[in-house]
């Protein structure tokens, strides 16, 4: 994964609330077996409309994604991280976000910060009356500033923190462990169910 | 603090390879894996050169892009046969269990599961899907996972998860006939929120959830991302212990009394705090639906379509009028006047023999309306023989409805089972969400008993509601 430390971007407004992953990304979509590629279903529905935001020339540079709460909920699909990384998107503010997409952001790099809804009216406005304001998303320092001098602190966890300041591979960490996890496999009940062999009942 | 744990910290304490303060690293007693959320788990493995440490610990099965026709020919969209096909390889490359299309044992991860007897008590079972929250039924600690976390358990067998907190979800009183665990979950959901249960793992407990048979408390349990828990469990009990005994994969002989003796210390102790409480009375309720674009717009059926501008927080003011303009409905309309013309059946929610005989018994001798198509989509394929040995399959045919073949179906819409645009439905399955069945579909979340009662009327409709059978 690569490192993450700090982004500057213009900001997009979405100004929904309950967007979840199959808004994100239809299952349609999903049919790929490859990590890349999903920038076409992002939105899809959505973006048949020509007014809709991520349609607006304006916008079309954005990389950051100012969204109402409770975004991402639903779906456990992870191609909905990666549709909004392939399509250009570093960075998510939003005040709520669904926990199993929360979890796979922090595990494709891609950041969400928390900010309260106060905050993200605040950033609309912002980027509604001046699309261009530069936005600065500081991880080192969890720090959100705009060039019109909006400044807010955001909310992410110390572990997520941590792991895109260093780009760590989750699974290399965990492999640090593995003589530990040998010993707790070692102590796991004789009668915890197993899937092989195969015993059905036909 | 005292030494009395709830029910999900004991499942917690009991997984812990390392602790830390931000995260601890949990072991995984179960990982069921399906075709569409795999194949970038299994590239990232080859990559690293990686093996499936566990492959007596994991699952494979089809069951999100498959037909639910024809399923003895080749898949016809190739998209989706490469994405099945993809699955068999890496089965077969990795050297793990597949129940293929066809198979006897084929269906939905969530209902082969527990149908194998490999969802037991005191486990933890993940799933690259987030209805992997129905094996709490069981009193196990379940979750959905992305494709990265996929492929981290299939490396290490283990997450690293940040400690959620505990929610107790008391369901006191007793159901009134008509009223379904699906009915108890649409109901909660509208009172707490798509959000309220963010960070929490639910311990749903009370009379009328020990009452529950295991298909009731699985839906219960599947349906609790909806309002975006953790996950959802409930204490095993006897009625755990009689579903499970002399399952497939259930502990036998010696085996069998020393899990028995442990799963019955799997209960909240007396004395131990949740960190919220909700309450439910099962007495106040009635059949429940939706009306808008997530699970939590819901009404009961008896009710009309809300107006948003009752809705006091402004972004559910907006949410609404967004989800009445998408839903093409009319605030005022009682529920009971909106006409449909698709009937699904089935899914991880309510796609088991239990749900398939509820629905069975409202439409025996009814003909489903002229102006409806109905899809019963049994979960497995199991399930879908069970059906027929009963006859459940000639009753829905003579009714007029079409009987198909094990998948996820028309829940997601990723195979051929889709509404078309502007279409509505009544559904057994879990998400309204725009789109969800079918681009430009529009779904109302019903109980089997709704969904089989609007079948017969062409209206969104209770049993009770219906004359009498001929």
């Amino acid at each position: 994964m690569e490192k993450f430390t700090s982004h500057s971007g213009t900001g997009l407004p979405l100004r929904r609330s309950n967007v979840d992953t199959d808004q994100i990304i239809p299952a349609v979509y999903l049919k790929r077996v490859t990590r890349t590629g999903f920038e076409d279903g992002l939105f899809a529905a959505w973006r048949q409309d020509p007014q809709f935001v991520l349609n607006l020339p304006q916008y079309k540079l954005a990389t950051i994604l100012i969204t109402g709460p409770d975004f991402g909920t639903g779906s456990s699909r992870e191609h909905a991280v990666w549709a909004l990384q392939d399509y250009g998107f570093k960075v998510v503010i939003g005040s709520r976000f669904g926990d199993i997409f929360s979890n796979n952001s922090g595990n494709a790099g891609l950041l969400l910060a928390k900010v309260s809804q106060e905050d993200v009216e605040q950033l609309w406005k912002i980027v509604e009356n001046h699309p261009e304001t530069e936005i600065t998303v500081d991880l080192e320092a969890r720090a959100i500033t705009a060039s019109d001098g909006f400044t807010t602190g955001f909310a992410i966890d110390d572990y997520t923190r941590w792991r895109l300041l260093e780009g760590l591979d989750n699974i290399g960490l965990t492999l640090r462990e593995d003589d530990k996890i040998a010993v707790y496999e070692a102590n796991r009940p004789a009668f915890k169910p197993t899937t092989v062999p195969v015993r059905t009942a036909g | 603090m005292g030494t009395a744990k709830t029910l999900s910290e004991k499942l917690w304490d009991a997984h812990v390879v390392t602790a830390d303060e931000n995260n601890d690293l949990l072991y995984i007693d179960l990982h069921l894996v399906h075709e569409v959320t795999s194949p970038q788990a299994f590239d990232g493995l080859r990559q690293a050169g990686r093996s499936v440490r566990r492959p007596d610990l994991t699952l494979l099965t089809e069951d999100h892009n498959i037909p639910t026709l024809d399923v003895d020919k080749p898949i016809a969209d190739p998209v989706s046969r490469t994405q099945v096909e993809t699955l068999r390889r890496n089965a077969e490359e990795f050297g793990l269990r597949i129940h293929k299309l066809g198979d006897l044992d084929q269906g939905i991860v969530h209902i082969i599961g527990p149908q194998l007897g490999l969802t037991q008590p005191g486990t933890t079972v993940v799933c690259g899907d987030s209805h992997t929250s129905t094996h709490g039924a069981f009193g196990a600690l379940a979750f959905g996972i992305g494709t990265s976390e996929v492929e981290h358990v299939l490396a290490t067998q283990t997450l690293p998860q940040r400690k959620p907190r505990t929610m107790a979800v008391n369901v006191n009183g007793e159901l009134p006939p008509g009223v379904t665990a699906k009915d108890v979950v649409l109901a909660l959901i509208a009172k707490v929120g798509t959000g309220g249960g963010q960070g929490y793992v639910a311990e749903y407990r009370g009379p009328a959830i020990e009452k529950m048979s295991m298909e009731a408390r699985m839906t219960i349990c599947n349906m609790s991302i909806e309002w975006g828990a953790k996950a959802g469990i409930i204490a095993p009990d006897e009625t755990t212990f009689e579903y499970l005994k002399g399952r497939p994969h259930a502990p036998q002989g010696a085996d069998w009394d020393a899990a028995v003796e442990y799963w019955k210390s799997l209960r909240t102790d007396e004395g131990a705090t949740f960190d919220a409480e909700v309450d439910l009375d099962a007495d106040e309720l009635t059949p429940f639906v939706t009306w808008g674009t997530n699970p939590g717009q819901g009404v009961a059926l008896s009710a009309s379509v809300p107006d948003p501008e009752t809705f006091h927080d402004e972004s559910a003011r907006t949410a609404a009028q967004r989800a009445l303009e998408y839903m093409d409905l009319k605030p005022g309309t009682p529920m009971r006047d909106i006409a449909v013309d698709t009937i699904f059946l089935g899914s991880c929610t309510n796609g088991r023999i239990e749900d398939l005989r509820a629905a069975a018994d409202v439409i025996k001798g009814h003909k489903i309306a002229d102006s409806v198509r109905m899809l019963v989509v049994p979960g497995s394929a199991r399930v879908r023989l069970q059906a027929e040995s009963e006859g459940l399959d000639i009753v829905f045919k003579e009714a007029g409805a079409e009987w198909r073949g094990a998948g996820c179906s028309m829940c997601l819409g990723m195979n051929p089972d889709q509404l078309a645009p502007g279409e509505r439905s009544a559904s057994t399955s879990n998400r309204n969400f725009e789109g969800r069945q079918g681009k430009g579909g529009r779904t109302h979340l019903v109980s089997p008993v709704v969904a089989a009662a609007t079948a017969i009327t062409g209206k969104l409709t209770a049993p009770a509601d219906l004359p009498a059978a001929d």
